[in-house]
């Protein structure tokens, strides 16, 4: 063979170089690690992670190398493969090396192995076993620190088990973007901690623990509840928001005890934020509902029969009923409640939103982005709404990863700035009712008009994603709509992504459980059956049954008492009904007036199948069973479905093979197949254009209520850990603002206007835009939906300074 | 009697006989203020530099083979010409002068900090940098305050800043102080320290500072001595330079020598025209040992160096015969111990100081130096057990493994392994932590198992 003949081999295989004496390829740049780990050769590592870059820290990953100036002992995840290198993993010298470096790790571990929660599942464990001298000759006395302390009020750390290894801290600071924890002191002494009286208060710690090699940073609510080998997990995703994220549910003892992020490459990269990480919590809560209940004569509850509860709801449902809720179900049972509301109790009002979020029409009519092609290097992401860490936070982590390493470019459009504003190529601060109008201008103003930061939206080849949510319950909905169709007259080659806050809201377009009238077909010749349904919006159902027009209203996993942005109308229509339903776990402001309760299955107790906001199918999988008396949602739909009195045997066969979806065209093992999950492409159709009212100008502030994200959530109140992380009550205004009006800080303010006046605390923060007054929607303290009228399409409210303190 | 020639100044500068290139200004007590430099001619090096082109300025840098001063000796022409083509790139000054037995930079920082600045200067020019950053020492208060208010004065007057000396040429030199850790010598930890990060270092490859360093651009970092002979080299010319010192080292070097001699302070000494013997014993120098003792050990070349003994006393002061030797001349500390030190507790001390400023980050040296000090503390505590000498050297070979260093033993037939060693860690204060521990067991082996028997027998071992 010639010369020139090797080279071309070469430049069409990769990167030649021996391991341990095979003649391999590597990728061009690809690390010695992953290349090893390719070719079936595994080196223990501590440090190394890869979603994060590599430090070279615990020197566990040292190989022998040569790279033609002899061989020398290099860690191998910090070294790129290069031509004709030459990598002995199993020399003398490697083995030294690796039995070295395990004998200095373990010399002042405690070795406490039997009461950690990592024992049995610790890569210290497994590689000392694997790689490790055997015995130690450390005689001296180990280094000391205080057991385990608490960093966060869900994370605590042991820094005598800590090997250093800098995972968690680089989690901290360059993938959360918060570096709360850092090493401190020296030599044998460095240690993991926070900064004085700055706690771990990330949204995102859980996953330190995750990625801790050893057994230094415990979960309080996994700490001592399971041993690793008496874990079973079911894959599942998560459900309390729409990203859609990949995990394993674990369980002990029929009891969910942990849930690990999965590693998709396509979705959740294995990061969780703390929510969808330990929300399991709500499950074995002391307060959950575990039979049947109805109310009796004095307003207390009391249980009943399942039959007697089916039988009061299939009667209840035969008269003049409508449904509010059901994002947050199984897409079986989503279709099965509306196969049964619609074909066995022709009940044609039902909403699985509860008007607070983006309506399904928008949604349907826009073509969708997955988080891939919206992350794309190179291209554009334009954020209207909210703050992404607030609603999807384990997608805001690979958003702030590709704008922190400048591959794509971020706009935002927002009352309040996000949290990557900083990154941002800009940040565009409006006003309730100026949405449309700002986003207009930075699409349409002429080169000259236009500051340059936005040339990246217009007049550009790079791919453009709009990540949008609903930015404030107290406007209008139209505003963000004409906004968004504003983006899609100028750019129609724009891709739309929804941030819905409730898990499987796009499932619950699917299944037809929101209003609208939709044709569903998809891609890969999966089909899902054609649907045309009319629902009706909440707002229109609650409107009818506070005017009397409603007997049976049936609450499916909704609380339009907490939710609902008009909270006066949400009271008015549940007093005026005469029987109140709900399908419910707990008992919140809602279903505390419901006259019959049915317990239902929660999370980890369900199999099904979730479709997260880029339209990806995945499993939901049943980990434990379900404590007492609950029934999942598909039976409870089933076991009505028998009950209901115009028994349609359609629905009837298609309901007992207990599989969603009717009739079979669906392969779902094609689907189960995919370990990223297959995606359902909506398709889109022409929208009818919106022209939100132009806003009346008055004195005062905007009203502007956004989402924090732990709440005031029925799931999140009743998870033991979870529930003190909800804030007190305080509003933000811009300093600008709040010099304008004399207000100082530490003293409470007056807000009011003609619904409602309050008393309440406030805090200057420059992030919120000029003009608006920002309020947490459902957290402790106050509810800013006290000030909203609903048919008004902003709110404004006065402040005043109140009385000093 | 020893003849005390301290200036009463300058805090442990010998003013000897001899030429005299980085300190000649030091008699002048206000040489700190920019009015005394500049009477003495200063800021015309570069002004003369800025009148011929920036290549002809590193190539007479370059030919002057002026040596690196921090510890390496690695010539500083030739890593000037290792920046690729890549703007902007950054000086730094590596000023974080710590090495035990090491206190040169700071007098030059103290008493000359304009000719340093003139240094930063031409550097600049010769290689078209646009921003210096001047890393100092945290602990160094004096030498913090004379250079912001030299900087300040500098730039007051034009020399540093927007058109220097009409030029179109403009540089800026910020100052930065550090917080207090000897890992930040090492140049990819100052680096880091500097961006405002933790002081550890990076590994090279990837993150050669000529290549990747502050900010990810090309940066050359020099050790403020370095820096302080180029206005020298400028002004006299390369050929002049070379007239002193070797041919292989030429010019001076500022030694510090501290321990056991009379006359103990830094010297300006030329290259290569010295032996140890002169200048612990000559009168131009330390004028002996005290209590007119013997040398029983020095250390040739700051903590990190391996020892050395009575045999290698007439080396000739040059970073090449001394590396032959086995051992390295390093940033110029050199400590020397007489006979009545012990050569243990001299071991720990040294050992102590690097387990201590370990940063924390390779676990060979967080761990590896932490359990070498409490061996060699138990052993002096009398708790020694005879297996702890092999495992001192295992625990070493853990760090630095291989042949460990260690100077010539000719009487041993021992001949010199090369240094700097191999190393598991990512920079060499880890391995640095082995020198003294492999010089001491090698010579002193029966002091440690002195210590172990008698601490056995009184440590209560059953009779």
């Amino acid at each position: 063979m010639t010369a020139t003949e090797s080279s071309a081999v070469k430049a069409t295989t990769g990167v030649p170089f021996t391991l341990n004496g095979q003649e391999l390829h590597a990728e061009e740049g690809e690390l010695l690690i992953e290349a090893c780990d390719k070719n079936g050769v595994h080196i223990p590592r501590f440090c190394y992670h890869k979603r994060m870059e590599s430090v070279g820290m615990c020197r566990m990953c040292i190989v022998e190398v040569d790279t033609g100036r002899g061989p020398a002992l290099q860690p191998s995840c910090m070294l790129t493969v290069t031509p004709e290198m030459k990598v002995e993993t199993e020399s003398e010298a490697t083995k030294d090396a690796q039995d070295g470096v395990l004998e200095l790790l373990l010399a002042n571990h405690p070795l406490d192995c039997p009461v950690c929660d990592k024992g049995g599942e610790c890569p210290l464990q497994d590689n000392a076993f694997a790689y490790g001298p055997g015995e130690s000759r450390f005689v001296e006395e180990k280094r000391h620190f205080e057991k385990p302390i608490p960093i966060s009020d869900l994370v605590k750390l042991d820094r005598e088990r800590c090997i250093l290894c800098d995972r968690c801290t680089r989690f901290a600071s360059d993938v959360a973007g918060d570096s709360l924890i850092h090493f401190i002191d020296r030599g044998s002494s460095t240690q993991v901690n926070t900064f004085p009286d700055h706690p771990f208060a990330s949204y995102y710690s859980g996953n330190t623990v995750q990625i801790c090699p050893v057994g230094a940073l415990t979960a309080a609510p996994y700490r001592f509840k399971a041993r690793p080998w008496d874990l079973t997990g079911s894959p599942s995703t998560a459900t309390v928001d729409s990203s859609g994220s990949r995990v394993l549910v674990q369980s002990s003892q029929d009891k969910v005890v942990r849930i690990q992020g999965v590693d998709s490459d396509a979705v959740n990269w294995g990061w969780l934020s703390d929510k969808e990480r330990f929300i399991y919590e709500a499950n074995v809560s002391e307060d959950r509902i575990l039979q049947p209940m109805r109310r009796a004569v004095d307003g207390s509850l009391e249980p009943m029969r399942w039959n007697d509860a089916l039988k009061q709801t299939s009667e209840a449902l035969g008269k003049k009923a409508a449904a509010i809720g059901g994002a947050r179900l199984t897409l079986e049972a989503q279709h099965v409640w509306q196969k049964v509301l619609a074909d066995e109790f022709s009940v044609v009002s039902y909403d699985a939103s509860l008007g607070d979020d983006v309506s399904a029409d928008v949604v349907d009519s826009l073509p969708k982005a997955t988080y891939d092609w919206a992350f794309n290097a190179g291209s554009v992401v334009v954020v209207v709404g909210q703050d992404l860490k607030e609603i999807l936070p384990s997608i805001y982590l690979r958003l702030r990863g590709v704008v922190k390493d400048g591959s794509v470019e971020l706009v935002e459009f927002n009352y309040k700035s996000g949290s990557l504003a900083k990154l941002a190529r800009k940040s565009v601060q409006s006003r309730p009712g100026e949405l449309a109008k700002d986003v207009k201008q930075a699409f349409t103003a002429t080169p000259g008009e236009r500051s340059s930061d936005l040339n990246c939206l217009v007049d550009t080849d790079k791919p453009l994603t709009v990540i949008f949510s609903r930015p404030n319950v107290a406007e209008s909905a139209d505003y963000l709509t004409e906004a968004l169709q504003v983006i899609q007259s100028v750019r129609p080659d724009a891709h739309f992504l929804p941030a819905f806050r409730r898990g499987n809201t796009v499932g619950a377009q699917l299944a037809g459980l929101t209003p609208g009238v939709r044709e569903v077909a998809t891609e890969d010749e999966i089909i899902v059956e054609q649907v045309a349904v009319v629902g009706r919006p909440t707002a229109e159902i609650l409107q009818e049954a506070a005017n009397g027009e409603v007997e049976t209203l049936l609450l499916l996993g909704a609380d339009p008492i907490s939710d609902f942005p008009d909270k006066a109308l949400a009271e008015a229509a549940l007093d005026a009904v005469n029987t109140v339903i709900a399908v419910d776990c707990f008992e919140n402001p809602s279903v505390a007036s419901a006259n019959v309760i049915l317990p239902v299955a929660m999370y980890g107790e369900v199999n099904g199948h979730f479709v997260n906001s880029e339209g990806r199918l995945s499993p939901l999988g049943a980990r434990v069973t379900a404590p007492g008396l609950v029934r999942s949602d598909l039976e409870i739909a089933a076991s009505l479905a028998k009950t209901a009195p115009q028994s349609n045997s359609d629905a009837q066969s298609s309901l007992e093979t207990s599989h969603m979806l009717g009739s079979e065209p669906i392969a779902w093992d094609l689907l189960e197949l995919s370990s990223e999950g297959a995606r359902i492409k909506t398709p889109t159709k022409p929208i009818q254009r919106v022209k939100a009212d132009v806003p009346t100008v008055a004195d005062g502030l905007r009203l502007v209520i956004g989402n924090k994200l732990w709440d005031q959530g029925t799931i999140v109140e009743n998870s033991r850990t979870l529930a003190g992380l909800c804030e007190t009550f305080k509003v933000r205004i811009n300093p600008a603002d709040a010099d304008r009006f004399g207000l100082t800080a530490g003293a409470e303010i007056v807000v009011k206007n003609a619904k409602a006046t309050a008393s309440v605390p406030f805090i200057t923060d420059s992030s919120v835009a000029e003009g608006v007054l920002w309020a947490p929607a459902n957290v402790r303290g106050f509810d800013p939906r006290s000030f909203v009228t609903f048919s008004e399409s902003v709110c404004y409210v006065e402040v005043s300074a109140g009385e000093q303190k | 009697m020893p003849t005390n020639n301290y200036l009463p100044h300058l805090d442990g500068y010998v003013d000897n006989e001899g030429p005299k290139i980085v300190t000649s200004r030091f008699n002048d007590p206000n040489n700190y203020k920019i009015s005394n430099y500049k009477a003495s001619g200063g800021y015309q090096a570069l002004e003369s530099a800025l009148d011929i082109s920036p290549d002809a300025v590193a190539a007479e840098i370059k030919d002057a083979i002026l040596l690196g001063r921090g510890g390496a000796g690695f010539p500083a022409g030739l890593k000037w010409g290792f920046l690729p083509d890549v703007y902007p790139r950054y000086l730094v000054v590596n000023g974080d002068e710590s090495e035990p037995g090491t206190y040169k930079d700071r007098l030059l920082m103290e008493h000359d900090p304009h000719q340093l600045i003139e240094g930063c200067l031409i550097t600049c020019y010769a290689l078209g940098i646009e921003t210096c950053f001047l890393y100092v020492r945290g602990e160094m208060a004096l030498a913090q305050e004379r250079l912001a208010q030299a900087l300040n004065d500098a730039y007051a007057q034009g020399y540093i800043g927007k058109n220097i000396y009409g030029t179109d040429v403009g540089i800026d030199i910020v100052l930065h102080w550090g917080a207090g850790a000897y890992i930040v010598g090492e140049e990819t930890a100052l680096i880091e320290s500097l961006e405002g990060n933790r002081g550890m270092p990076r590994l090279k490859p990837p993150f050669f500072p000529a290549v990747k360093g502050v900010y990810m651009k090309p940066t050359i970092v020099n050790n403020v001595e370095t820096l302080s002979n180029v206005p020298w080299i400028v002004t006299n010319g390369a050929d002049k330079y070379k007239e002193f010192g070797s041919e292989a080292s030429p010019g001076s070097r500022m030694l510090a020598i501290s321990g056991h001699v009379n006359r103990p302070g830094v010297y300006e000494v030329e290259q290569g025209e010295v032996t140890f013997r002169e200048l612990f014993y000559g009168d131009n120098y330390c004028q002996g040992i005290r209590n007119d003792g013997d040398v029983k050990m020095f250390i040739p070349g700051g903590g990190s160096a391996p020892w050395f003994f009575e045999e290698q006393l007439d080396l000739p002061l040059e970073a090449k015969a001394v590396g032959a030797a086995g051992s390295m001349l390093g940033s110029g500390a050199i400590v020397v111990m007489d006979q009545t030190t012990d050569a243990v507790k001299a071991c720990l001390r040294v050992v102590r100081f690097f387990a201590r400023e370990s940063c924390g980050k390779c676990t060979p040296c967080r761990e590896g130096t932490s359990w070498e000090e409490k061996i060699l503390q138990r052993i002096l505590d009398g708790a020694g057990r005879p297996e702890d000498l092999d495992l001192l050297l295992d625990v070493g070979s853990q760090i630095s493994p291989g042949d460990y260093p260690k100077a010539a033993w000719e009487a041993e037939g021992l001949e010199a392994v090369p240094f700097p060693p191999k190393q598991t860690t990512i920079c060499p204060l880890g391995p640095s932590s082995v020198a003294p521990i492999t010089s001491a067991l090698r010579r002193f082996r029966p002091e440690f198992e002195a210590k172990i028997a008698a601490g056995r027998t009184t440590v209560g071992a059953s009779s």
